[in-house]
């Protein structure tokens, strides 16, 4: 059982639904912002930096960016995976980056920054989504 | 070229992976660390115990 802190304990209102979708979509946009939006500065720069680094470092390490294609189930996955960071998936994609190089020692560890950091984005939306609610 | 050394790359990947969830789960500083901590400590050890337990094993 997690203990509370003095943010967690304060009485909040629950989110009118346009604020709610506001705070969900910059949640996904930019990981951190649903959270800095929501006045929790320390886990919103934590998350600012770290998400967008991981994605980053998946990149360097030569993973790929999978695309959305139905045919097969995994990739189809691995894509959802991906478009999770947001902001940093869209300039990715405009500067070309993420084609993978699957003769690379490091490509797997590529798609794994690039998936994991997308995937735990998604757990800090729906965390800036409860705290919206007033439910954390 | 990236680097190729894999204990490196997974330390780094526990790493980042602990931080996120500790903020994640806990609020308070003090219980975040601990929780990162042992989050990575587990990461790191049983992926270094499961190394030298496939080591005997041919690919």
């Amino acid at each position: 059982m997690g203990s509370k802190s003095t943010t967690a304990e304060r009485p909040r209102a629950a989110a009118e639904p346009g604020r709610l979708a506001v705070v969900t979509v910059l949640a996904w946009l930019i990981p951190g912002a649903g959270h800095l939006l929501q006045g929790r500065r320390q886990k919103g720069l934590i998350f600012l930096v770290a998400l967008p680094l991981m994605f980053t470092l998946g990149l360097w390490l030569e993973g790929r960016l999978f695309p959305l294609e139905l045919s097969d189930p995994l990739v189809f996955l691995g894509a959802l995976a991906n478009r999770g960071i947001g902001a940093p998936y869209i300039i990715a994609r405009f500067m070309d980056a993420g084609s993978g190089t699957v003769t690379a020692a490091s490509y797997e560890y590529g798609n794994t920054f690039l998936m994991t950091a997308g995937l735990l984005n998604f757990l800090v939306i729906l965390d800036a989504f409860d705290v919206a609610l007033g439910r954390k | 070229m990236p680097t190729t050394s894999h204990f490196l790359l997974m330390v780094l990947y526990a790493f980042l992976v602990s931080l996120v969830f500790a903020v994640l789960l806990r609020d308070k500083p003090l219980e975040q660390l601990k929780t990162g901590g042992m989050m990575f400590g587990g990461f790191v050890g049983v992926a270094y115990v499961l190394g030298w337990l496939m080591f005997p094993f041919p690919l």
